[in-house]
């Protein structure tokens, strides 16, 4: 007998200001740029100054966002760590390439490399909290998130962990940032946040966030969801992506009408957009359809601020106006499902029930 | 219960040998691996030693009938070696059944990106590589080149024990029946960026490694690609199947001790193992040979040897580390050591230590020094990593 | 050899990243590391790399940087002694 998968809670730092966990979304950061930045919570307040000094940024965002969701869930620790990333602190690993060229190989030292190690945020999260349990890092670009819920599933339903910490993190950098403006993965002119999802132009506006949530397979007080299903496929071809979706929702025994709306990975990269404009105008035609890169940016773990935003309308039972992306309301949310892709590349779903 | 999942076949590139045969060959006649840098300008090219492996880019990329400089070479390795273990297992179709790709990396592309950093501003010339930095695209490349579409692909990294955790996840998603089959492994290359990172760390030999000697030096950094296939006993019967060994225990945990070295007892490496035994349904006594971590490191090998001595209760049975022959080939390292394994069951030997002269002062641990012909039917393999990661996998000739 | 104590406080809060210390709060004689400035072994390979950098002295063993780490004072007397 498999158990449900509850997430229990939830810590997201991001573009928006998302860490103060009351808020949803009222009080917008808006741009218009190529390049997003997140809030900056007052990190002090989470890491003894000590800790911080050797602190990339990566792992700041996500003590504080794993804190944040640690208290609401009302743990001391875990039975496992869990992290997805794109590209790891690419900030420090991206400054030691450059000492290595400039310095040509001499007076390097340590800290840096350490920090470009991808697991480097998982590992510190469990020095901190003394957890000894699995401890996994998950790298592969768009569904490094969704590798990690997986496997954060398999272990719940067998009941091989009680609690599992699970996150995605990605810091956004400059060398990074214009090496693949120069291919067209970065849009040329900055856009605003209300014109970006319609700008018809190539590339995406590169964010950065880091998100954390226990999930467990007991409910708790502060429970938010269950995770039903997950699919992860490295390619998908374009005419085919409705059958899966119905596929996989019929391997749940769920029709599309079952569905109380659907969160979608657009990120207004006209090249690429059609993946899910296909979709909103064939199968999801009458479901209520959501949108959220234009509040995050694009980044390889951008679903896990997609997560938060699900996870948010089932506690509040409200939808922003700002994420709706058609005219039709969701009056009560009871199931949602998240469909991302990158560049026509690692695609996901991700089916979550109010519980 | 405690059924293993079956290993049906094998690929593997180092620097003992460009396919599983040849490791074999260079493990059973002594033949290290551990050489001079030639690849890589490095200035640091006469205090190293590195397990390089001879093929330069060119040569993997005419093999592979791609244009030169196509790809990093983690892909190349790792194209090579997945090829390798597809072919032994007998896949025609590798559509015919749910099959899935997990694979270890740590460098991805990050050879590439070292060498062309600047030169992005100056050319459009390497364009081609700038997304090689995203170590998923590695997986990514392979993927491809084996034909594996619509498909479960991931990427974990956990430094040095990555492809150890490729090969568990692997194992888990069968056992789950997520998956029908999947191949497991992972693939680094060297570069200048481990290179120098290591030397931050002063934790690199300057001459040959000597794994758990008293006057060890460090590590030689390796390059490796190693991949396994993993497949359901249904497939296996239903396509009456060769099993070459079976995965019959693994284990994770982490030391939650330091960033990079490991506790002095060893306790995350316990940890790990006491799950491995719990999984499998073993008892350490059930053990013929350990093929440990032992990267020569003096942390690495104190920390490890203390960790064996209080699971086996100070009965540790044979062990040796063979990264004297290849280097630390870091996240290939547990997938390369996976293979070396399921040789050891198949051929019952076990791998000389070579190198090792004199015992730690700290304990009375003397690894294998010589080949030895031993009945092998259960290997446990040690692969530790950066970030406390520790993780032990099982091997059985039995499921 | 004043001068050197102050310069070796300045550069351990810069290059190690103690915001939070001012040069006045390191006595020449506080342990550096454990219990004193609780610094720990990834600092230390730090202080390799600037004995190096700075001091033209190069340190092979990295166990060798502990008794010459061991203060403000320590740190200073090996390296008048053995400056390039």
């Amino acid at each position: 007998m498999k158990k449900e998968v509850y997430i229990n809670s939830i810590g997201s730092v991001s573009v928006q200001k998302t860490f103060d966990s009351t808020q949803f979304l009222e009080d917008i950061v808006t741009y218009n740029d190529t390049t997003l930045k997140v809030v900056d919570p007052n990190y002090k307040e989470y890491i003894p100054p000590a800790a911080a000094r050797r602190m990339a940024k990566g792992i700041k965002m996500s003590a504080v966002s794993s804190k944040n969701a640690m208290k609401e869930a009302g743990l001391q620790n875990v039975d496992a760590i869990i992290v997805g990333t794109g590209l790891g602190c690419l900030g420090d690993s991206e400054k030691f390439v450059s000492d290595i060229i400039k310095n040509d190989e001499q007076y390097l030292t340590p800290t840096r490399f350490i920090q470009s190690s991808h697991n480097t945020v998982a590992g510190s999260i469990a020095l901190d909290m003394g957890c000894k349990g699995h401890n996994f890092t998950y790298v592969n670009a768009s569904i490094s998130f969704e590798s990690s819920l997986w496997d954060a599933k398999l272990q719940l339903q067998a009941n091989e962990a009680t609690h599992i910490l699970v996150g995605g993190v990605d810091e956004m950098v400059d060398h990074h940032v214009d090496t693949h403006r120069f291919i067209g993965h970065v849009k040329d002119k900055p856009v605003t946040m209300e014109e970006v999802l319609s700008s018809n132009t190539k590339g995406a506006v590169i964010g950065e966030g880091s998100h954390f949530f226990v999930l467990s397979n007991k409910k708790g007080k502060s429970t938010y969801s269950k995770l039903t299903s997950i699919g992860i496929y490295n390619t998908l071809e374009k005419d085919k992506i409705a059958d899966v979706i119905t596929g996989f929702l019929k391997d749940n025994e769920l029709s599309v009408q079952d569905l109380d709306g659907v969160i979608l990975g657009n990120n207004g990269d006209v090249e690429y957009d059609h993946f899910y404009t296909n979709l909103c105008s064939s199968i999801f035609d009458n479901t209520p359809q959501l949108v959220f890169k234009h509040l995050s940016g694009e980044y390889d773990t951008a679903t896990g601020f997609g997560f938060w935003l699900a996870n948010k309308i089932f506690k509040t039972g409200e939808v922003p106006k700002i994420v709706k992306l058609n005219d039709k309301n969701i009056t009560e949310p009871k199931r949602l499902l998240l469909y991302n892709q990158y560049r026509g590349r690692n695609h996901s779903l991700v089916l979550l029930e109010k519980c | 219960m405690n059924r293993g999942i079956a290993i049906t076949g094998m690929g593997l590139i180092s620097s003992i040998g460009n396919n599983v045969e040849e490791n074999l060959t260079s493990l059973t006649s002594n033949k290290t691996g551990i050489s001079r840098i030639t690849q890589i300008n490095t200035v640091h090219k006469n205090d190293i030693m590195v397990g390089e492996i001879s093929q330069t880019n060119d040569m993997l990329e005419k093999q592979l009938g791609l244009a030169p400089n196509s790809y990093s070479r983690t892909p190349l390795l790792g194209i090579i070696a997945a090829k390798e273990a597809i072919s032994q297992a007998g896949i025609d179709n590798i559509k015919d059944c749910r099959t899935g790709l997990i694979s270890g990396t740590t460098v991805g592309g990050m050879d590439k990106a070292e060498q062309y950093f600047y030169d992005y501003y100056e050319s459009d010339e390497h364009w081609n590589h700038i997304n090689g930095l995203h170590a998923g695209d590695s997986t990514q490349k392979i993927a491809d080149a084996i034909g594996l579409a619509e498909s479960f692909v991931t990427t974990i990294s956990t430094a040095c024990s990555s492809s150890a955790n490729a090969i568990m996840l692997g194992a888990r998603m069968i056992k789950a029946g997520e998956l029908d089959r999947v191949i497991v492994g992972g693939s680094d290359c060297l570069s200048k960026f481990t290179i120098n990172g290591f030397k931050t760390l002063m934790i690199l030999s300057d001459t040959y490694n000597t794994p758990f000697d008293e006057h060890r030096k460090g590590l030689n950094l390796g390059e490796a690609a190693a991949f396994l296939v993993l497949e359901s006993d249904e497939i296996v019967s239903r396509e009456n199947k060769k099993v070459l060994a079976y995965v019959k225990g693994y284990g994770n945990a982490n030391d939650a001790f330091h960033q990079t070295a490991s506790s002095e007892n060893g306790d995350g490496a316990v940890l790990a193992m006491e799950k491995a035994f719990k999984v499998a349904g073993l008892k350490p006594s059930d053990i013929d040979y350990i093929n440990a971590h032992g990267t020569a490191t003096p942390n690495n090998d104190l920390s490890e040897g203390r960790s064996l001595l209080r699971i086996f209760d100070n009965n540790v049975p044979e062990f040796s580390s063979t990264k004297a022959f290849t280097g630390h080939t870091l996240a290939a390292a547990g997938s390369v050591e996976a293979i070396y394994s399921v040789l050891a069951i198949q051929n019952n030997i076990i791998y000389p230590n070579i190198g090792f002269k004199t015992p730690m002062s700290e304990f009375d641990l003397v690894p294998e020094t010589a080949l030895k012909h031993k009945e092998i039917n259960t290997v446990l393999s040690n692969s530790f990593g950066f970030g406390g990661n520790c993780s032990t996998l099982i091997f059985t000739k039995e499921a | 050899m004043s001068n050197l104590k102050l310069e070796l406080k300045e550069k351990i809060i810069e290059q190690l990243n103690l915001e939070d210390v001012s040069v006045d709060e390191i006595a020449d004689n506080d342990p550096l590391f454990g219990d004193g400035l609780g610094l720990d072994s990834i600092d230390a390979l730090e202080l390799i790399v600037m004995l190096d950098k700075d001091y033209g002295i190069k340190l092979a063993d990295p166990k060798e940087g502990r008794k010459i780490f061991e203060s403000i004072d320590t740190m200073a007397a090996y390296i008048s002694a053995n400056k390039a």
